[in-house]
């Protein structure tokens, strides 16, 4: 167990050097540079020389490479060229954001999708069940800034009953400690800027679950009708258990670990799906800041938080492998 | 135990969920905060400002915070762009036109209780004019070097000599500004929010000159993120960089009219129908850069909407070095008479909209109503171009996406209709959309591989020579041509000190301009900024100088 | 870098065992899958959503009464800012933002949402399949440098699947500038993992399959092995993917319009370029928004469906 971890961790060494060197190369390749982006319309082609002189940016790309990883090893990531803030700092401020973000979708897909996978099965043919696995057939199909849209103007626009941007209301002046809101606010005990935090993860959260929402409705139907099937189900039902007892002690124990193992891969996943959904719901995390560094040509904060993003991917991606020997005793790490 | 497992789950996850709804439920039903927003007003605007001291700023977020923090010498009148006075009562230049003397306004404090006099203005004076290193970078000075050209040390051969020659305190009240030449923007351009006056103190206290950093990546000094200290009726109180909000409040010892709200938060919504969206479910009280077609459904629905008069000009320019063809006047021309420019103001831009006939709008003196008009004529634009031999034209029409301007509320809308115009009068047209910045502004104003394109101005102060010198002055890629003439009499015109000759000479080198062609001037569409239903007070600014401390909740 | 991608893994690795497997019974798998095909619901909705769509897609240029670039509706001075006309008599989904018939656009536009699509999965799959087979035969070669080969391959495409596929998407068409080939490229690539790591699977568990072993055994000639079992049986869980990548590959488009990096060409109207537009104007006309949404929704549901009836009929876990 413990070799596995360091092997793994060790194997990360290799794959961020790759994987910063590529991505060096291809930034500097797009057209266009920070310059532009700086100075605007206003701009004349003497001032943009002269920025990118200052920055350093014409000198040969190994030797920017080069400066890039003698800095990185001594873990200065630079300073973000579109807000002269050190990119750690844009990166502490905005991650949690997206931690908050992510863990709401998680629980709505999960809080709705396992309930709703299970009563499908078992009601299966009838109305219930045809509305579940239609509804997340659609969940699959529909364009994810479409559904926001929707979401925004009915419940936002329309009926007012939840914000339609930013992580909380400005003029609640919020102490903050940690930038996780929600966690800031109780520990504060300014419980209604918690509530307010909260309040603004709803309808972002369940435009980020739609996915997983509908993947956990499938993946428990389909687990939870392959159990009734089991023989040891009938045998349960033969010895003449209450309905109750069979469905919690058999039947949704066993139909779990499927399920449990999907969550798992989803987190990952919504990590990286939350770009479109921070953008639309103009949401200060790091998805809609990442994609507003490519426009702006930000290059140390591109190779920073794409650098940061990769380990913290591989930590997730551990801590689940880890965790599948956990739930399910026939998994070996080895 | 381990059974349950599950169901706990569940159960834990039900139980918050009606948590999350109980809380926010009763937050909303106590409505508690009501009473303290009504002094309180959140506005969205579409970008973060970039920096807070505006002498390093050019963008018109930075600018909006310092309109409302800092004064200038000289302002624009309250929704207009004639010279008034701000921090000086009255100015006066020497017979040569090149010394103005300017009589300070007593009795004003800045934020940190340190006096303003005319020693104030001069270490002001003084910090650009010898501004050193970084600072000299024209992304950090560029209004300065716009106007004053260069420093009193140049570290880049690139730099023009200053404009600007000294300062000097006469008595706590007077101060003298001496030029190197005389410009046709003193005194108008002093009243750009980059000559905006700052506390000596705070300006030491915060190392405010120093930009420092490394050569690749430029640090601001605390002054210029977290302390800006001028003598406006809102200080500064903070800035969340992160969450793309930013606070300022009551300057309660502010010499003038205070303000009567307490907090102005301003909230970065960039998406515009994002913003609308914000402020129909309340969380900001007002916005910036309303589409034209949401005007009459915001006005309809009770909000305030306020129209700022057209002062910004939107043109189709036409690169000489690209297409060969496009260096002869006749295509030039036919291009021209093949717009539809009166169906675009028509049906894309918000009402009160006109089409142009100079690259500047008629409240700018020096207008010009008579110059060569290129009504719209489909079968003149094909005579022209069989006249000149291009009657198989084939352009490369650039266009910018992601992006709304006080002059240009849809691009994509605007360029659909023009290359449509283009194409019956049988030009064809390769279409190239470039996110605006870098890439659009990068291919349109650098290179010569663009033929069309369209780009437009808001103008910074009343002057003439702020349109169409900035665009005609000298030989610039965005328009790929060279007309000695036409420069030398831009340097005339910039260079006499008496304002009606040089109104005169404006009128002259419109009418010049038009008959060259170098483009096609479009539209003057005046921008709407909104404001929530109980909102009153404040006057829309051509120059986009709304003076938030003005504004009120009704009651 | 697995996590992202683990799901994606599952399902792909499981479909390249499928294709290795001989029908016991002696039925072709391809007669087989059919026969279940038949008898699936999903499939038929899927199937008749699918040739309607393909009609559309071909034919409807020819009948619409309007041209979808015409803008008629400007030269009559219909449109002002805030004022687009609804449902008249000619027009019967009234006009778009830019005066030009909406029905027409529609009809048309279904053509090159087709072309986007299958172009793009089709680079995809021509790519991915390169470097998965590449991968693959390095791996079944064996020895120190078809193992080092073949790690390196699935390494790359590891870190591919970990990237966010938006960013890659949005970095690529600014690096080429915003044309219907970046679309095509942008969304193409995004799915190149799925069919490298696809194609890889399964060329190794053939490799490793009994029937594989018995004609080496026999002596049958490789090439002979390669072209009458090899690529017949990969070819079944390439085309389930394939037709699953369409889906995805329709919605991705769509999202790359709504960022503005959409097929600039605007004499060719697209479904996701069209809901873009339309967001601006949906106080004045939701329509316009909700057309081109239920038409995506619906194409995307048609091969989603089709997709996964046939991944079921293909898999014999299921066909009891």
């Amino acid at each position: 167990m413990f070799r596995f971890i360091v092997r793994r961790l060790l194997q990360l060494i290799p794959t961020l050097f790759g994987l910063s060197l590529l991505l060096f190369i291809w930034l500097r390749r797009l057209p266009g540079g920070p310059e532009t982006a700086i100075l605007g319309e206003r701009g004349t082609p003497e001032m943009r020389a002269a920025i990118r002189r200052n920055m350093g940016l014409d000198e040969p790309i190994l030797v920017q490479y080069g400066r890039f990883v003698r800095r990185l090893i001594r873990l200065d990531l630079g300073t973000s060229t579109a807000t002269k803030r050190p990119v750690t700092t844009e990166f502490l401020e905005r991650f949690p954001g997206t931690v908050e973000l992510t863990m709401m979708a998680l629980v709505l897909a999960i809080g709705i999708g396992i309930p709703l996978g299970y009563l499908a099965a078992r009601r299966r043919g009838r109305l219930l069940d045809h509305l579940s696995v239609g509804g997340s057939l659609i969940g699959i199909c529909i364009p994810v800034f479409f559904l926001a849209y929707v979401f925004k103007a009915i419940f936002s626009e329309n009926l007012g009953w939840f914000p339609s941007s930013g992580r909380q209301d400005p003029t609640m002046d919020a102490t903050r400690i940690t930038n996780f809101f929600f966690l800031d606010g109780l520990l504060t005990r300014e419980w209604d800027a918690a509530a307010d935090a909260l309040w603004h993860l709803v309808l972002p959260g369940l435009t980020l679950a739609s996915i997983p929402l509908a993947i956990i409705v499938r993946i428990t139907r389909a687990s939870v009708l392959e159990v009734l099937n089991e023989d040891f189900v009938r045998t349960a039902e033969a010895k003449g258990l209450t309905e109750s007892t069979v469905r919690r002690r058999h039947v949704l124990r066993n139909a779990m670990l499927p399920v449990v193992t999907s969550i798992g891969l989803q987190t990952g996943l919504l990590l990286s799906g939350a770009v479109l959904t921070e953008t639309v719901f103009g949401f200060t995390g790091i998805g809609a800041f990442v994609a507003e560094a490519i426009s702006q040509r930000d290059y140390p904060v591109l190779m920073g938080f794409i650098l940061i993003i990769a380990v913290v991917y591989v930590l997730v991606n551990l801590l689940v492998d880890l965790s599948y020997s956990l739930i399910d005793p026939r998994v070996r790490v080895r | 135990m381990r059974a349950s497992r599950p169901k706990v789950a569940i159960a834990a996850v039900a139980v918050a969920a009606l948590a999350v709804a109980g809380c926010a439920e009763s937050d909303r039903d106590g409505s508690s905060g009501d009473s303290k927003k009504k002094d309180t007003l959140v506005f969205g605007v579409a970008g973060d400002p970039k920096v807070l001291d505006p002498s390093f700023a050019s963008d018109g977020e930075s600018l909006r915070v310092a309109r409302q923090v800092f004064e200038t010498l000289v302002r624009p009148e309250e929704g207009g762009t004639k010279v008034t006075p701000g921090l000086a009562e009255s100015w006066t230049p020497d017979a040569a036109g090149t010394t103005w003397t300017f009589k300070l306004r007593s009795g004003v404090k800045f934020h940190d209780g340190t006096e303003f006099n005319a020693e104030a203005v001069c270490k002001n004076f003084d910090r650009w004019y010898n501004a050193k290193g970084l600072m000299q970078s024209p992304d950090v000075t560029a209004y300065w070097q716009d106007v004053m050209g260069g420093f009193a040390k140049n570290e880049s051969t690139d730099l023009p000599p200053s404009l600007f020659k000294s300062c000097t305190a006469k008595d706590a009240t007077t101060v003298d500004l001496a030029f190197t030449r005389v410009s046709s923007k003193i005194p108008a351009a002093l009243m750009l929010p980059s000559f905006s006056m700052h506390s000596p103190k705070a300006l030491e206290q915060y190392d405010a000159s120093n930009v420092g950093g490394t050569a690749e990546d430029i640090k601001y000094p605390s002054y210029a993120t977290e302390h800006p200290t001028g003598t406006g009726p809102f200080k500064f109180k903070s800035w969340d960089v992160a969450n793309k909000t930013l606070t300022i409040e009551r300057n309660d010892d502010y010499h003038g009219t205070k303000a009567r709200l307490k907090t102005l938060i301003f909230k970065t919504i960039s998406d515009e129908n994002a913003r609308k969206q914000a402020l129909r479910s309340g969380d900001i009280q007002g916005y910036d850069l309303v589409g034209p077609a949401d005007v009459e459904p915001l006005k309809k629905e009770g909000f305030n909407v306020l129209t700022r008069p057209a002062f910004n000009v939107l043109y189709l320019a036409i690169n000489q070095s690209g297409n060969p063809k496009l260096a002869d006047l006749k295509v030039r021309q036919a291009i021209a008479h093949a717009l539809n420019r009166q169906a675009l103001v028509d049906s894309k831009l918000p009402p009160g909209a006109k089409v142009a006939l100079n690259f500047m709008p008629d409240t700018v003196e020096g207008w010009n109503g008579d110059v060569t008009k290129y009504e719209y004529d489909v079968e003149k634009a094909k005579k022209l171009l069989a006249e000149a031999g291009a009657t198989n034209l084939k352009l490369k029409f650039h266009y910018p996406t992601e992006v709304t301007r006080p002059y240009m509320p849809n691009p994509k809308d605007i360029f659909e209709l023009l290359s449509a115009d283009l194409k019956a009068a049988g030009i064809q047209v390769e279409a190239i959309p470039l996110k605006w910045s870098p890439d659009y502004l990068n291919a349109t104003t650098s290179g010569s591989k663009h033929d069309l394109h369209f780009l437009g101005w808001t103008g910074d102060y009343g002057d003439a020579y702020n349109f169409i010198g900035t665009f005609f002055d000298r030989k610039k890629d965005e328009w790929g041509f060279t007309n000695k003439a036409l420069f030398d009499q831009f340097k005339d015109a910039d260079s006499t000190a008496d304002p009606a000759a040089r109104v005169e000479k404006y009128k002259a080198l419109n009418k010049a301009v038009m008959d060259f062609l170098p483009g096609v001037p479009v539209s003057h569409s005046p921008p709407a900024i909104v404001f929530g239903k109980d909102v009153t007070g404040i006057k829309a600014s051509p120059l986009t100088d709304e003076r938030y401390a003005s504004a009120e909740f009704k009651s | 870098m697995t996590i992202t991608t683990g799901k994606k893994k599952q399902k792909i690795d499981r479909l390249s065992e499928l294709a290795a497997r001989e029908d016991e019974r002696g039925v072709s798998l391809w007669q087989e899958a059919f026969r279940r095909l038949r008898r699936n619901p999903a499939a038929i909705v899927g199937t008749v959503i699918l040739a309607i769509f393909v009609l559309v897609a071909v034919v409807g240029p020819f009948l619409v009464p309007y041209s979808p670039t015409d803008t008629i509706g400007i030269r009559d001075g219909l449109i002002k800012p805030g004022v687009i006309p609804g449902i008249d008599g000619d027009h019967w989904l009234g006009y778009d933002h830019q005066g030009r018939d909406e029905f027409s656009r529609l009809i048309v536009g279904a053509r090159q949402t087709l072309l986007v699509g299958v172009v793009s999965t089709l680079i995809g799959l021509a790519v991915g399949a390169l470097i998965g087979g590449v991968a693959g035969a390095a791996a079944g070669l064996g020895g120190r440098w078809g193992r080092w080969i073949d790690s390196i391959l699935m390494r790359f495409i590891d870190m591919m699947l970990a990237l966010p596929s938006l960013l890659l998407a949005v970095s690529i068409a600014a690096l080429l500038g915003a044309s219907l080939t970046t679309v095509m490229i942008a969304v193409g690539v995004v799915s190149v993992p799925v069919f490298a790591r696809l194609l890889r699977g399964s060329m190794i568990s053939q490799a490793n399959s009994d029937y594989v072993l018995a004609a080496t055994s026999l002596g049958v000639k490789k090439p002979k092995i390669a072209l009458s079992h090899v690529v017949p049986n990969s070819l079944a869980p390439v085309i389930v993917q394939a037709t699953l990548t369409l889906a995805t590959a329709i919605i991705e488009a769509a999202a790359l319009s709504f960022l503005g990096l959409g097929n600039p060409d605007t004499s060719v109207p697209e479904w996701g370029v069209m809901l873009a537009d339309a967001q601006q104007y949906i106080d004045i006309r939701p329509g316009l928004a909700v057309y081109p949404a239920v038409a995506i929704i619906i194409t995307a549901l048609g091969f989603t469906l089709l997709g996964e009836a046939m991944r079921e009929a293909l898999d014999p876990k299921l066909r009891k």
